[in-house]
């Protein structure tokens, strides 16, 4: 095998620049493989993590039906003890109570119709990133206190101190009317949610709207994404079978549906791109097949199984794409750590930026599966387009073949 | 037993409109041993039968035997280890691997055979030095001159000591005293291990070694001659 090996090695170098330009190609794609993959998968973490991390969290405990009616009626019963008794299950997520509904929401000059949510002023910070982005005044404590986004503060032309009237419907149909002050003015960076939403205390909202100590939704972070799906088989197992737990694809579908559209289209430039290299390989392949064709027959001559030929020539691509794995994993490597540290603004991305909470400048990180990923699939198609010379030489007969030039 | 055996053996090739004869019903039997040239002009037919012999080239009728065991009804991959273990070939052309070095090149037949490595290390240098090229064994093909290439394809052809050595117009690359060195060394392994030799050549000096010259013409033997 080491002769073989050496031997396979020792032809690629016959032609070195035509070897290098195949080990090129193969290195360039897989550099730009392992950056813009790597670029990719942060970019969706990130995504993921803000968009979840705002609002939604990873999951959600409600009762049934409500993910598609909303309902004000399909409630989770005794809400709080449920949340508590989850974060004493889990105390590594974080666990808080919410209720929800619409309202017609007053200043003394405008109104809006908006969603207001009771929240537990205890625990809602640390399941979602609003009340750290209050910017202006504090988040809610207890009592009639509320907090707006910017936009709709800019819209009901209102600010911390004033009062805003909010009349709905409670959870009985009756009317629900409440008169609450603004403590605070939060910027989230997503315009929905700032233009949209109102936090009140979840006992204060609980009071207003009849709710009987229920709520609409327990939303749960578990402490990573990856670890969201094991938190969830674990607390599923120990919620009542007349409550659902939905995770995030299905409490923001247009987020999957963003990262599954972005990456069918990424796919199909990466598939553009390894079909250049495999053509490139297929050229490679069938030129120094062609050009060995007398020393092919000689060896065929002394005994040599034309699989076995062949086998050498599969063993020389896969001499070029390990250097080509090697070498386009260490520079795309070092070219994402490089942009892993001093960021990187992609043009053109501001309105991805504003509707999944981005920042301006992205920090693309490493994994095992961004760095090799790209590089592997590039080494398995110049594999497999080198099958055809290889298969090639199972139809050469040693006589034609040592007649070759 | 004989190491070759030849019943009514015919090759035809078409060219253009007319058939060639390349081999027109071929009987010839070869002992063990034996040390035999064949001769004819070219287009004769004396590399048709080498290649036919050989397994390279497959008759369109009659039968060929090597140690008795019938081959030409046998498939690529059986031919090839047919060749591989039984066979050494010599070419006009010394066919090396260019990027081996000649104990490479001998080894490489070797490994396919599945010898373990140091035997196959020991064997390609004192085969090596045997033909001649003792401390030339790390030499590519293009630092040598032909005569010591040939001889490198020689080693390769016999290191693992086939019964049955074919060489195709071994010297024609060769200048005399090469060439007279190269047959000195084909009668000594002849002598000395039994190997039998089948030489294609014109060469009168080759065929002056031989102990059995078959003549050749148009596809048929025409004279099968013992040599003193």
């Amino acid at each position: 095998m080491i002769l073989t090996l050496r031997l396979a090695w020792r032809n690629l170098w016959r032609h070195a620049r035509r070897t290098w330009l195949t080990i090129g190609a193969m290195v360039f794609s897989n550099v730009l493989l392992v950056f813009m993959i790597s670029f990719q998968f942060s970019v969706y973490d990130l995504m993921i993590n803000n968009s979840l991390r705002a609002f939604s969290g990873h999951m959600q405990v409600q009762a049934p039906g409500y993910i598609d009616d909303g309902s004000m009626r399909q409630t989770v019963a005794e809400i709080v003890p449920l949340a508590s008794r989850l974060r004493q299950d889990f105390p590594d997520a974080d666990i808080a109570a919410r209720a929800s509904g619409f309202v017609l929401a007053s200043s003394e000059q405008r109104s809006y119709g908006i969603a207001v949510y009771g929240v537990e002023p205890a625990f809602e910070p640390s399941a979602s990133s609003i009340p750290g982005l209050v910017t202006d005044g504090r988040f809610v404590e207890s009592g009639d206190e509320v907090i707006i986004g910017t936009v709709l503060a800019r819209n009901l032309r209102v600010s911390v101190g004033d009062e805003l009237t909010m009349l709905g419907s409670g959870r009985d149909g009756s009317f629900a009317a409440a008169v609450m002050t603004i403590v605070g003015i939060f910027d989230s960076g997503i315009p929905d949610l700032d233009r949209s939403i109102a936090e009140i205390p979840l006992a204060t909202f609980q009071e207003v709207f009849y709710m009987r100590g229920s709520g609409h939704q327990i939303v749960i972070n578990a402490p990573t994404i990856d670890s969201a799906s094991d938190y969830r088989q674990r607390i599923r197992a120990l919620l009542p079978d007349d409550l659902e737990l939905h995770d995030w694809t299905a409490l923001q579908p247009g987020l999957k549906q963003a990262i599954t559209a972005d990456l069918s289209s990424s796919f199909f430039v990466y598939g553009v791109l390894v079909i250049l290299v495999a053509f490139s390989v297929l050229n490679t392949g069938l030129m120094s097949v062609l050009e060995r064709t007398r020393e092919f027959g000689i060896l065929m001559a002394l005994g040599i199984a034309p699989g076995r030929l062949g086998r050498l020539v599969l063993l020389e691509t896969a001499l070029m794409g390990a250097i080509g794995i090697l070498l386009g994993a260490l520079l795309g490597g070092i070219l994402t750590a490089y942009f892993g540290v001093t960021g990187f603004v992609v043009p053109g991305m501001e309105e991805m930026a504003v509707r999944f909470n981005l920042p301006a400048r992205l920090y693309p990180g490493i994994s095992v599966v961004t760095l090799f990923a790209g590089p592997f699939v590039v080494f398995l198609v110049s594999i497999l387009a080198t099958l055809y010379p290889a298969f090639r030489l199972n139809r050469l007969q040693p006589v034609e073949a040592m007649r070759a030039a | 037993m004989s190491a070759v055996r030849c019943v009514d053996v015919c090759k035809t090739y078409r060219q253009g409109d007319e058939d060639i004869h390349a081999l027109d019903h071929v009987s010839i039997e070869i002992a063990n041993g034996g040390f035999v040239c064949l001769s004819a002009p070219s287009g004769g037919g004396k590399t048709t039968l080498l290649n036919a012999i050989g397994g390279l080239d497959v008759p369109d009728s009659g039968e060929i035997y090597i140690d008795e065991q019938r081959i030409d009804n046998l498939n690529k991959g059986e031919l090839a280890a047919l060749r591989l273990q039984k066979i050494g070939f010599v070419f006009q052309a010394f066919n090396l691997i260019p990027v081996l070095s000649a104990r490479e090149n001998v080894e490489f037949v070797m490994q396919v055979q599945g010898v373990a490595a140091d035997k196959r290390r020991s064997l390609a240098m004192s085969i090596l030095d045997e033909v001649g090229l003792g401390g030339l064994e790390e030499r590519r093909p293009a630092e040598m001159s032909g005569g010591q290439q040939q001889r490198v394809a020689v080693a390769r052809a016999i290191v693992s000591r086939p019964a049955l050595v074919l060489a195709d117009e071994p010297t024609a690359n060769l200048d005399s005293k090469t060439s007279d060195e190269l047959m000195e060394l084909f009668t000594e392994l002849n002598t000395h291990h039994r190997t039998t030799f089948i030489i294609a050549t014109h060469d009168r000096r080759v065929m002056s070694y031989a102990k059995r010259l078959i003549k050749m013409l148009d596809g048929r033997i025409v004279d099968d001659i013992a040599q003193a």
